[in-house]
């Protein structure tokens, strides 16, 4: 009877609304008060006075939209922000790159323009004829269409065009089908394969192999008939305090040329040196190691959905338990399975962090773009080219998993909880699993071993034990000697580069995705759908293509951010937006939407329900939401390697930087650093909410990391 | 109409949903004072009705007035009504004194005037001593008190119920309902209750409108409903009721009911001579030997102490009968006849 969905009511416009009227007078402000270019100097006011004419005309459809708003003519209001904001950036691209950059001012009028044109379209009807759901739906997609969608679409655009700016179709179908992307010699018997055929053959491979390990692992603790709540716990927080590369580093001093095994190997067995790490076989293991924990916590979760009366039933039906586990528990995770192959094969394409360490000549699309823009042969052209067919790929397999897995759920978990005992598993079979898993434990807490000792001895590369604090003093000394204390290490200025950046865009983010999770939870408008999939669009694109699509898009006026810190924390807030949005979805969903119509029922206007009743309730998720943006900026690697500076130089990027100049103890050093802030972060949290939900909320969001 | 000046009127409301229509054309007045209940099976439009007087869905054609006022395009919180949600709809992380002081804090009534407006309507409720602990510290029905508590503060002139019974149990359920009604006289209170229980609908209300398919089947005070069912839907919704399809023929002094080959007196009250259906209540049917009335044998008995509850299968098909008559209990399988007076039965058209 009552509807999936309640419409918020019908808005009554009164005569002038007070709200917008403010909103558009922040705007005129800004436009008078503030800085209009991004080198500070004049507001769009002076300018105007000084005879700029975009200016002039800026201004004067500022004040339009104010008295429109202030006699409460929502049409009018509306039409004439709309106008502002379009004649802006008209105005701007038509200037190109002798024009000036958006700054401050710019930001703020333009926002506040934007949010004047949702509010008085609000009144005219849309969104239900609610001001607040308007706002929230056109500010967020506006931003999608500026920090997503705009430098996205100039990659695919930078693709067609050659060095001059002209359209070339030919040199486009050139780059997009350059033997060297798609040959498959290697097959045949010739030496080397396309980098697209590198990566997708890697990604398969990684896929299967991650996910039959995330099976295994996930077996042994549902169904191996004892409690391993330290391995769920271990595996649930690992790939959050992990950067990206650190496993690779691990591989290297244990199996590298001078490695540590393979000096054990040399040493007892006269094994010889080899360099078999650097190559398909060592980007397999480290993404391997790096992935199977994701896919160990979908299985987890999807086996403990599975109702045991399934199990049960089929058990008083006679069946062994070798044939429960082939008959129901094995069909039954199909989806799940599905869903963890994807996971891993989207991971692995866009993974920058392993290939770059360990990739030697076996080249995969992310780094071939990294050297691209980065190397000596400097071509854009192709980087985007390399972008769009990563970008493609990356795609193809979320289309598969929409298409394939939506029809292939099964629901498992009905509304009344079954009681009941899972089935074990046959005991060979347990008894294999267990051992597979004992063994990829110790190796995965090898690679930490190594990782967190590595920086605190002389030289673990080559087996040099001897304990010293030279690396890290290196990266982070603090001379005291003087009168004030100096933090003369190497890696001070990027790490507080990073926990600034993590630190302004881990709440920017949660704001985001919350707001855009309310909306899409609790109000019904035309466009939610599509409002829902523009929120997720930044899941599905590789962090190199954001990077490589942030420099081409924001490189000139009037958008030029690159070089400054804004372009780390725009790029980390889009990025794990879709997080926010996931987050706050999940927990919206258990927050019964009576709750809300009970609260306006009494009076409340929507700003006043969504800050007195939905925020307190979702306090669990706002706080999921922080740590993960936070911790995931600081891991992240792909896309801010074309963004960091000299000046904002960022933790990963430095480390990064550390391993092409052989810099390996101190890379180790500081990975074991950071790794060590976000479990103290981490583990802090978690003590205060209590675990419930960190580790399991945030971790199927790992897709595009790196 | 002066009588509904504090009341709500709905005038010809539908609510589309795309190509769904939930509720078709719906018009009825609740008069102030008055308690009317929209009853009616699950899916019938009932709290669709009720959401729309509340303002939490907006309707797609027709208009709807609260205390003489057209509020068809205000929002739920610029209407001066009050709602008590089937799940409460409890604040979970406010205290009951902080759930009850929201709505006239949402007004922007000052925090101490709130706090005495909300433990007044608490006090009243008996819920004075509980004001300081969270909704999952309370019973059921704790809870539903501090809903309607809750929504009182207001003094809203209309109170809006949401089936509110639904998560008690039994015993609990028909002391509340009696709650509630005392509540609602003492007060005065202008009251629009759904529920889907007839038994409930006939308890409380001063007046029933049936939903049936997004329409009213019909309304009128709980004992027109009961004697004078219009349909078989509401014949066969409100209380039993044996319905039977024959024939209605003219007689010199009425008319008479004819199927299986019995024809028996009835009152035909303007229904027109052909096919037609009779309803009759069954403590309406007597028993008696057989060649009295329509002949039959008796096939199942219950004995309920109070009463005898008899199927008999007879040429009018079968037939439950309640008979009052405790001692004299009839045997499976015994020969009866089944008579009743011609006042007692209605005769529906086809």
């Amino acid at each position: 009877m009552s509807t999936a969905l309640a419409a918020p009511p019908v808005f009554v416009p009164a005569m002038r609304d007070r709200a917008t009227t403010w909103v558009a007078a922040g705007a005129l402000a800004a436009l008078a008060v503030l800085p209009w270019g991004l080198e500070g100097g004049a507001s769009a006011l002076v300018r105007a006075v000084r005879g700029e004419v975009a200016h002039g005309v800026l201004v004067a459809l500022a004040i339009v939209t104010l008295v429109c708003a202030w006699r409460g003519a929502a049409r009018a209001t509306a039409i004439g922000a709309g106008l502002a904001v379009v004649w802006a950036f008209a105005a701007a691209f038509a200037a190109g790159a002798k024009g000036t950059s958006f700054g401050i001012g710019a930001a703020v009028s333009l926002i506040a323009l934007v949010a004047c044109f949702a509010r008085a379209i609000a009144r005219r009807g849309a969104f239900k004829g609610d001001p607040a759901v308007a706002t929230i739906v056109v500010v967020v997609a506006a931003l999608l269409a500026i920090f997503i969608f705009f430098p996205v679409g100039s990659v695919l655009s930078a693709a067609m065009f050659d060095e001059d700016g002209s359209f070339a179709p030919g040199l486009a179908a050139s780059r997009l089908f350059a033997a060297d992307i798609w040959e498959v010699k290697c097959l045949t018997g010739g030496v080397h394969c396309g980098v697209a055929m590198n990566s997708a053959v890697l990604a398969t491979l990684v896929g299967f192999v991650s996910t039959f390990v995330g099976l295994v692992l996930a077996l042994v603790v549902q169904r191996g008939g004892q409690r391993y709540v330290a391995i769920t716990k271990v595996m649930s927080i690992l790939p959050i305090v992990t950067p990206p590369f650190v496993i690779a580093l691990a591989l290297v001093v244990l199996f590298g040329r001078t490695g540590i095994v393979t000096t054990l190997l040399n040493d007892w067995f006269d094994i010889p040196r080899s360099r078999w790490l650097y190559g398909l076989p060592g980007v397999a293991l480290a993404q391997l190691l790096t992935f199977s924990p994701i896919a160990f916590l979908l299985l987890h979760g999807a086996l403990a959905a599975i109702s045991p009366a399934l199990e049960e039933a089929a058990q008083t039906l006679r069946a062994s338990r070798w044939r429960i586990f082939r008959t129901v528990t094995l069909p039954l995770l199909k989806p799940a399975l599905a869903n963890a192959f994807l996971l891993g094969f989207v991971e692995s394409l866009a993974d920058f962090g392993n290939p770059i360490v360990l990739a030697g000549n076996f080249d995969v699309l992310s780094t071939k773009i990294f050297f691209a823009i980065a190397g000596a042969q400097h071509d854009p052209g192709r980087a985007a080219a390399l972008a769009v067919v990563l970008l493609g790929l990356t795609l193809v397999a979320f289309w598969l998993q929409q298409r394939w897995i939506g029809k292939l759920s099964y629901v498992t978990v009905t509304g009344k909880g079954d009681s009941g005992l899972h089935a074990l598993l046959p005991p060979w079979l347990r008894r294999s699993c267990l051992a597979f898993a004992v063994v990829w434990f110790v190796f995965t807490l090898a690679c930490y071993a190594i990782i967190l000792t590595g920086g605190l001895v002389k030289d673990i590369g080559r087996g040099d034990m001897t304990l010293t604090l030279f690396h890290l003093s290196q990266g982070f000394a603090i001379d005291t000697s003087s009168r004030a204390t100096m933090f003369v290490g190497s890696a001070w200025d990027s790490l507080f580069t990073t926990l600034e950046v993590a630190a302004i865009s881990a709440p920017l983010t949660a704001i985001v995705g919350l707001l855009s999770a309310y909306v899409i939870t609790r109000h019904r408008f035309g466009g939610r759908r599509a409002f829902e999939f523009l929120t997720m669009v930044s899941f599905a694109i590789p962090g190199t293509v954001i990077g490589v699509s942030y420099i081409v898009a924001f490189n000139v006026a009037p958008l030029e951010l690159t070089g400054g810190m804004a372009i780390l924390v725009l790029c980390f807030v889009f990025r794990n937006m879709p997080v926010g949005v996931r987050a706050g979805i999940a927990a919206l969903a258990q927050i019964d939407r009576t709750l809300d119509e009970a609260s306006s029922t009494l009076r409340a206007s929507t700003t006043r329900t969504l800050t007195r009743v939905v925020l307190p309730l979702l306090k669990p998720a706002i706080l999921a939401t922080l740590v993960f943006s936070f911790t995931h900026a600081m891991t992240a690697v792909s896309a801010v390697i074309f963004l960091a500076t000299a000046k904002y130089n960022l933790a990963t990027v430095y480390i990064i930087n550390r391993v092409e100049a052989g810099e390996y103890p101190l890379a180790i050093a500081y990975s074991s650093v950071l790794i060590v802030i976000m479990l103290a972060i981490l583990l802090t949290v978690q003590a205060l909410v209590g675990e419930a939900r960190l580790g399991r909320r945030a971790t199927p969001m790992l897709a595009g990391g790196g | 109409m002066d009588q509904s000046q504090g009341g709500v009127v709905f005038e010809r409301v539908t609510k589309r949903y795309g190509a769904v229509t939930a509720v078709d054309d719906v018009s009825f007045t609740v008069q102030q004072g008055h308690l009317v209940t929209l009853l009616g099976p699950s899916g019938c439009g009932k709290t669709t009705t009720l959401r729309m007087v509340a303002g939490l869905e907006p309707v797609s054609a027709g208009r709807v007035l609260i205390g003489g006022n057209d509020v068809t395009l205000c929002a739920a919180n610029e209407r001066d009504v009050s709602m008590v949600f089937q799940s409460y709809a409890l604040f979970p992380h406010m205290t009951v004194l902080e759930n009850a002081s929201y709505g006239p804090l949402s007004m922007g009534t000052d925090k101490a005037k709130a706090r005495d407006l909300a433990r007044e309507k608490l006090a009243m409720l008996g819920l004075a001593e509980f004001e300081n602990r969270l909704p999952s510290e309370l019973s059921g029905g704790q809870q539903q008190r501090v809903a309607v508590a809750r929504s009182l503060v207001l003094e809203p002139a209309v109170l809006l119920f949401d089936e509110p019974l639904s998560n008690l149990d039994a015993k609990l359920r028909r002391r509340v309902r009696e709650e509630i009604r005392e509540l609602q006289q003492s007060l005065k209170l202008t009251v629009l209750y759904v529920t889907h229980d007839q038994e409930e609908a006939l308890a409380v209300s001063d007046h029933i409108i049936v939903m049936n398919g997004g329409r009213i089947a019909q309304e009128g005070a709980p004992e027109d409903l009961y004697e004078r069912p219009v349909s078989r839907f509401l014949a066969d919704f409100i209380g039993d009721a044996n319905l039977v399809d024959g024939e209605l023929a003219p007689e010199a002094d009425g008319a008479s009911f004819a199927a299986g080959g019995v024809a028996l007196p009835v009152r035909a009250h303007g229904v027109a001579a052909g096919p037609a259906t009779l309803a009759i209540r069954p403590q309406r049917l007597t028993l008696g030997e057989p060649g009295h009335g329509v002949p039959g044998t008796v096939k199942r008995v219950a004995y309920l102490g109070s009463r005898v509850e008899y199927v008999v299968a007879s040429a009018w098909g079968e037939l439950l009968i309640f008979d009052a008559d405790v001692h004299r209990l009839r045997r499976r399988d015994e020969a009866v006849g089944v008579s009743f007076l011609p006042d007692a039965a209605i005769v529906l058209p086809q």
